[in-house]
């Protein structure tokens, strides 16, 4: 079974090799540009099956690695990845038409959307959708967020950090960036170095 | 009067306050488009970053209208470049230090550390556009239903959506 395992292991690794070669930026683009004109609800799980389960472009270990380091910077998770992986295709110029390529559909929408949405977003059965789409875009962002924090909360403290985060901006109304740079700064410190390693907090 | 300065500056700060998702710079956003600049009013911002949802792509392609609004097609442009500039050349800069950066021990500090602020800057973003949301029992019912859909099973959330503005159809003509 290790023989196997380790068989696969390195077919990815081939088959990862032989999908990068010859990547043009073109085909960066246009890779990008489908997912971003395809992936209805979250990017990521679309970015991940096209790009290592079909293109081959990166392995699944590389993907999750990307991964982490998106959501650990500011900005998307999804357009960080195009940077991250566009980047070691071909490049700045690869970052740079993965990025376009991932954004240009959606906001092409959402370009004539808001024209539209301007001049008729007031008429009754429009506001009435509205309302309905806004509680379940409601319903759908508290869902991402909880399974977020399923996948990379480890510790029960964790839970402390979050509560204060949501206090200080909700209740004390704190700016985001004062926030941010105070408990992320208190959380980090927590999390020191000699603190990491073993885990000595009790489960 | 001009918004392309403001829309540029706006953005681009807005731009490194979403650690973790975009959802994280929601109350900022609120606070600068609606009650600094007046670009949109507050229903505004939560129609279209709900309407956001349900297109393809990155979610914070709604900020393409808020520019579109301020400054036309120059401020829609300026918008998204302001917004994805900053932090893609952040994560192009970390990106290729990051394997350098594997021995550094205090990697691991900030990564387990970042991870608990930034789900409490998303759900303090996501708490501050339910208050707008989420007015009376059948919003509050079509967003339960969403949540508990999505955390026992799996389903397309755009879909979800498209079926809050059938019930909204539905109940509010």
């Amino acid at each position: 079974m290790s023989e196997a395992a380790v068989g696969s292991v390195q077919d990815e690794l081939a088959l990862v090799r032989a999908g990068r070669e010859n990547v043009t930026l073109l085909d960066i683009f246009i890779e990008f540009l489908i997912i971003g004109a395809t992936s209805f609800g979250g990017v990521v799980p679309y970015l991940r099956n096209n790009l290592v389960t079909k293109k081959h472009w990166v392995d699944d270990k590389e993907f999750v690695q990307l991964l982490s380091i998106s959501q650990t910077l500011p900005g998307l998770n999804a357009t960080n990845v195009a940077i991250l992986l566009g980047d070691r295709l071909k490049g700045w110029l690869g970052a740079l038409v993965a990025i376009v390529g991932v954004c240009l559909p959606g906001a092409t929408l959402m370009f004539i959307v808001g024209i539209h949405y301007r001049s008729h977003g007031d008429h009754n059965i429009v506001t009435s959708m509205l309302k309905g789409v806004a509680a379940a875009a409601a319903g759908l962002l508290l869902a991402t967020v909880i399974q977020l924090g399923q996948k990379s909360l480890s510790h029960r403290y964790d839970l402390v950090f979050v509560l204060v985060t949501v206090l200080a901006v909700n209740r004390l109304h704190q700016s985001v960036p004062r926030t941010l740079i105070i408990v992320g700064i208190l959380a980090i410190l927590w999390y020191h170095p000699r603190r990491v390693t073993p885990v000595s907090v009790t489960q | 009067m001009n918004q392309i300065p403001a829309l540029i500056r706006v953005f681009a700060y807005l731009s490194l306050l979403t650690v973790g998702g975009g959802m994280a710079a929601f109350p900022e956003l609120e606070k600068l488009t609606v009650n600094v600049h007046g670009w949109l009013t507050f229903k505004q911002l939560i129609h279209l970053y709900s309407v956001g949802q349900m297109a393809p792509g990155p979610n914070m392609m709604m900020i393409v209208a808020i520019g579109q609004w301020a400054g036309g097609l120059l401020g829609a442009i300026v918008v998204l470049v302001a917004f994805f500039g900053p932090t893609a050349l952040l994560a192009l800069i970390v990106g290729r230090l990051w394997t350098k950066l594997e021995k550094w021990p205090w990697r691991e500090s900030i990564q387990k550390g970042l991870a608990p602020v930034s789900i409490g800057l998303l759900l303090a973003g996501t708490l501050s556009m339910a208050r707008g949301a989420v007015t009376g029992w059948t919003t509050g019912g079509v967003a339960l239903a969403v949540l508990l859909i999505l955390l026992w099973r799996k389903a397309n959330p755009a879909l979800l959506v498209v079926g809050g503005a059938i019930v909204g159809a539905l109940v509010y003509r």
